[in-house]
């Protein structure tokens, strides 16, 4: 069971931008991130602008660079099928390093490559600097209706106790012997996901008893709301700003 | 008053799939006992405790807390009065932070803002378990969570405590701790336990529940000494433990 204090993505400090408020930075995140998808993927210069933006605020959070970066790896799987589309496209071909591309597609590649990195920094970004309780507090505030965020909740705090069934579970099999490594193997696998099915869906029927108990009425109580002040969503708002004018200007420079 | 706090008459439960769980309980538990509820595995001593705050509704029988009778339009009431204290502290602990689990009952109660926050700071006080409100339930020690799901139901005032299995998981020391918080806590208390070195250090009264019913009650030092008594309910003392020779100082006092 885990031991540590945070979530793994949390970075403990005490910055700017951890205390902003979590709705401000979820709204940020968001808006960062629709402007970056909009961007046209022919004006390179404007991604560096964004991930100049971005590296002034992992520097603001004091966030180590390389936990960054590691963090980053996340997107390496989209990457590796990024690299295939130019060869797969059609349309005008070119060559580079003596092996014929498709131009669409290198712009294809390019696009998913710069995108996805940017998008998943920012996730970084927000996942580093606030804890999952408050990002959670942050969803309510948005007025992000009360289902999604109690779903939310309930799964982060029993994931963690599912995982550890499902560990425990494996080494019972492992201590009998077990030790998959063929997919013709698998039937105890599929048969554990079987009885991790049920034991979850017990244990949520004594948690709703024991909500029952405490007066559950079917409507989850608001707990804990801060409003972020005017001067926390102007200094939010400085991060979109920086992508929604560059993507403009991105339109501007290619009209 | 004259009522009791707690009054059990001719309760009759059936599961869903027909096997009887419960089959005319009758038990009194006056105003500031802490009464120990003994038995084997399958005797319906958790099935009874679900009935106590209306999770259970009995086919039969009735059930009064401080005069309250336990039906649909009491509800709410009885549920503030009775806290259910679930065997696994994961079951009821489900808030993202320890804060917000505590206060989620008493914000079911309908409290808000500063006299909410005093509340939850309250009842984390009252187990030792302060220090750990901002934490998440799943980084806390056996220990720690035992005593802030305790805290949940104390920060909604109870009247009654029932507690499922309390010791199930401790540690000697956790244990210890458990002790001195509840003999510490003025609140009526029903005690679901297998740990019987445990009953008879916290309860002045043991019941005994075979089969559904009640098939015994009295001091718990004298239900523990009857050895036929026990062996007949397939319950055990620990090798050695022997409760006749229990300190006196040691003794549980009941607080009224």
């Amino acid at each position: 069971m885990g031991a540590g204090h945070a979530h793994a993505l949390y970075v403990h400090e005490h910055s700017p931008v951890h205390r902003l408020a979590p709705q401000v930075k979820l709204a940020a995140a968001f808006g960062f991130v629709l402007a970056v998808a909009v961007t046209p993927r022919e004006a390179m210069w404007a991604f560096a602008v964004d991930a100049a933006a971005l590296a002034v605020v992992v520097r603001l959070a004091r966030l180590p660079v390389a936990f960054v970066l590691a963090r980053l790896a996340v997107v390496l799987p989209f990457i590796a099928f990024a690299f295939l589309i130019p060869f797969v496209s059609s349309g005008e071909r070119v060559d580079v390093l003596g092996v014929s591309v498709s131009q669409l597609g290198l712009w294809g590649a390019w696009n998913v490559l710069a995108k996805a990195t940017l998008g998943a920094t920012v996730s970084i970004l927000l996942a580093a600097t606030t804890e999952i309780p408050s990002i959670l507090r942050g969803m309510a505030q948005l007025r992000v209706p009360e289902t999604f965020t109690a779903i939310a909740a309930f799964m982060i705090r029993y994931l963690e106790l599912i995982a550890g069934d499902l560990r425990r579970m494996r080494t019972a099999m492992t201590a009998r012997g077990y030790d998959p490594r063929w997919l013709w193997q698998a039937r105890p696998i599929a048969t554990s996901a079987g009885a991790l099915f049920i034991r979850s869906y017990e244990r949520g029927e004594r948690v709703h008893a024991a909500m029952l108990s405490r007066g559950y009425t079917g409507t989850m109580p608001p707990l804990d709301r801060r409003a972020a002040t005017t001067r926390e969503w102007l200094v939010a708002a400085a991060v979109p700003a920086v992508a929604v004018s560059t993507a403009i200007a991105a339109f501007l420079a290619l009209a | 008053m004259s009522h009791s706090a707690v009054e059990i008459r001719g309760v009759h439960f059936a599961y869903p799939d027909g096997r009887k769980a419960l089959r005319g309980v009758e038990l009194r538990i006056e105003h500031g006992q802490r009464v120990a509820l003994l038995g084997p595995n399958g005797a319906g001593k958790t099935t009874l405790a679900l009935h106590c705050n209306g999770i259970y509704t009995a086919d039969a029988g009735s059930i009064h807390i401080s005069a309250l009778a336990v039906a649909d339009a009491n509800l709410p009431e009885i549920r503030r009065r009775v806290g259910l204290v679930f065997q696994d502290p994961d079951d009821q602990l489900f808030m993202p932070t320890v804060r917000e689990d505590v206060a989620f009952g008493p914000a079911n109660l309908g409290l808000r803002g500063n006299e909410l926050d005093a509340r939850v700071i309250e009842a984390l006080d009252a187990v030792g378990a302060v220090d750990v409100a901002g934490r998440a339930p799943h980084h806390l020690s056996g220990g720690e969570r035992r005593r802030v799901a305790l805290a949940t139901v104390l920060a909604m005032h109870p009247d009654l405590l029932v507690l499922d299995e309390p010791t199930s998981g401790l540690d000697p020391a956790g244990r210890r701790e458990l002790v001195d918080v509840l003999r510490g806590l003025p609140i009526t208390q029903l005690v679901i336990s297998h740990d019987l070195p445990f009953t008879l250090e916290l309860c002045e009264r043991a019941i005994i529940m075979n089969d559904g019913m009640v098939v015994a009650d009295g001091s718990t030092r004298d239900l523990l000494a009857d050895e036929p008594l026990l062996h007949a309910n397939r319950l055990e003392l620990p090798f050695g433990f022997d409760p006749t020779v229990v300190r006196r100082d040691n003794r549980p006092t009941s607080p009224r």
